[in-house]
């Protein structure tokens, strides 16, 4: 009996803690973000999720899925704002009725990556349909994301500027985040899309250079969108709103100017929306 | 709600209307367990034996290290066969990283100390007066050995059904060593994690499934064949 209650009063205080942080945040208090692996994998999100709740005591509630999912969580109601890079999906969404207010705020840009050697000859092409074009022809290994990210979409409307496909065995759609993607482009020393922060928070590491970039066809542009509250009665439309308004303010803008530069000696991210 | 239910009956329509590139999907799937599988057991079988019934010194701690391994975290496998395999790495020289060999290679690793811990475990159930015995009738080693395994043969065949389950259901390992890339390394648990972050959860319901059926198929003719011999015992 008394090992027992011992074993209890171990076990309860190693739950407890957990239990305890767990419960803190009232349950208006939390907002769930849709948003998509490149913004939280930058780190920029928790930098702003933080500023956020010190500022105003809300938690955000970050799930970072892929740009397609993000738009599912807001069309069964299970997010409260969208943070999404994809915008005929974002037009779509907002026009089935599921959104509104959909606001671009900042974008980075993509880059064209390949071997340091460049067996396909694209170093020096500005136009990115133009370097599409050339490692069509050139039959290079490309590498997709395959997944219907905002990302993946980006790439499929470069191969149709560039009025060009690789041959079916020289294209892999690889299903998988960008980070595992870059990873597998340089062991296969293939070429891929990547967006510019994945790209330098892998730099190190990886055998890939930039081959292309700069183009205007490559700008990524990032959108709030909030989730439609009469369409879900569920959704913390106040929470959502303030975070929408945090989001869009000076502050956020002189955080997200400043991210990168200590980091990468750059900026990786660019505020574009007149901050409130 | 309503979604839920629309992806159940998209699920069934898809098995039901069969499309090519699932077929393959299925394909691989069975082929890399099934082939992991096979390896492990060949492995994992005698190796469980010979544990079991030989004396030698630090039996036990060896035993210890058996019952970890059927423990190993798949996606702690999946670094460390993708590190293997990497261009630069040890065996990047096979050139097997993302392809089916190396899923193999990476399932392997998972299922072999499963087996090898569930065989050793059911012939120390076995009296090892009997192995003696058969030794001192004139029997070689191996023959001893084999007809031992054989007098356990129902809990090596659960060795086996424990075994595949590791790897059908498996996916940071596949995942990580296959490259999830379309028409050549994806499988069923992965492609089912895809269309879950592509937002069809329809599709991924299809897939899901799919898979609990064929290891319910599978799991179903295995435990026939163990019955059955129950049966005629």
């Amino acid at each position: 009996m008394f090992k027992r209650t011992i074993a209890g009063l171990c076990l309860a205080a190693l739950i407890s803690p957990a239990l305890a942080g767990e419960a803190k945040p009232v349950k208006n208090r939390t907002i769930m973000l849709a948003t998509t692996t490149s913004v939280r994998d930058t780190g920029l999100l928790d930098l702003l999720i933080e500023a956020f709740r010190e500022k105003s005591g809300y938690l955000v509630k970050a799930i970072a899925v892929g740009s397609g999912q993000a738009m599912q969580l807001g069309r069964t109601g299970e997010a409260d704002l969208l943070w999404v890079h994809s915008p005929d999906d974002e037009k779509q969404f907002v026009a089935d009725g599921y959104g509104k207010d959909r606001t671009t705020f900042m974008h980075n840009d993509f880059v064209v990556l390949g071997p340091a050697s460049d067996p396909a000859g694209i170093k020096g092409e500005k136009k990115a349909a133009g370097a599409f074009a050339k490692l069509a022809a050139s039959g290079a290994l490309f590498i997709s994301r395959g997944d219907r990210s905002g990302t993946h979409k980006k790439e499929l409307k470069l191969w149709e500027a560039a009025k060009a496909k690789p041959a079916a065995d020289k294209y892999l759609e690889a299903g998988q985040g960008m980070a595992a993607v870059v990873g597998m482009a340089g062991e296969k020393e293939a070429y891929t899309l990547a967006d510019r922060s994945t790209y330098l928070s892998l730099e190190k590491t990886s055998s890939l250079r930039i081959v292309s970039e700069g183009d205007e066809a490559l700008l990524n542009r990032y959108s709030l969108i909030l989730v439609n509250a009469e369409k879900f009665p569920g959704v913390n439309t106040e929470g959502a709103k303030a975070f929408f308004d945090f989001l869009l303010s000076k502050k956020t803008k002189k955080l997200v100017e400043n991210y990168g530069r200590e980091k990468y000696g750059r900026q990786s991210f660019f505020y574009d929306h007149k901050a409130r | 709600m309503q979604f839920i239910l629309e992806g159940l009956q998209k699920g069934f329509s898809l098995l039901v209307s069969g499309d090519a590139e699932v077929y393959s999907i299925v394909g691989l799937s069975l082929l890399v367990s099934v082939l992991a599988t096979a390896v492990s057991v060949l492995i994992g079988v005698p190796l469980g034996g010979l544990i079991a019934i030989k004396k030698f010194p630090l039996k036990k701690l060896v035993i210890s290290l058996v019952n970890t391994g059927m423990g190993l975290p798949p996606v702690v496998v999946g670094l460390l066969a993708m590190l293997l395999l990497s261009r630069n790495g040890p065996l990047g020289f096979l050139g097997w990283l993302y392809t089916p060999a190396g899923m193999i290679l990476a399932q392997v690793i998972i299922a072999t100390p499963v087996i090898t811990g569930l065989s050793l475990s059911a012939m120390q159930s076995l009296d090892r007066e009997f192995y003696r015995q058969m030794l001192t009738l004139g029997a070689r080693q191996w023959q001893a050995l084999w007809v031992c395994l054989k007098e356990v043969k129902l809990s090596i065949l659960a060795a086996v059904i424990a075994g595949f389950g590791s790897v059908i259901s498996e996916v940071g390992a596949v995942m990580m060593v296959g490259g999830n890339i379309r028409r050549q390394t994806r499988v069923l648990t992965t492609a089912t994690v895809l269309e879950t972050q592509m937002g069809n959860f329809d599709t991924a319901i299809a897939l899901g499934l799919i898979l609990l059926s064929l290891t319910f198929l599978i799991n179903t003719a295995l435990t026939f064949i163990q019955q059955q011999k129950a049966g005629a015992e």
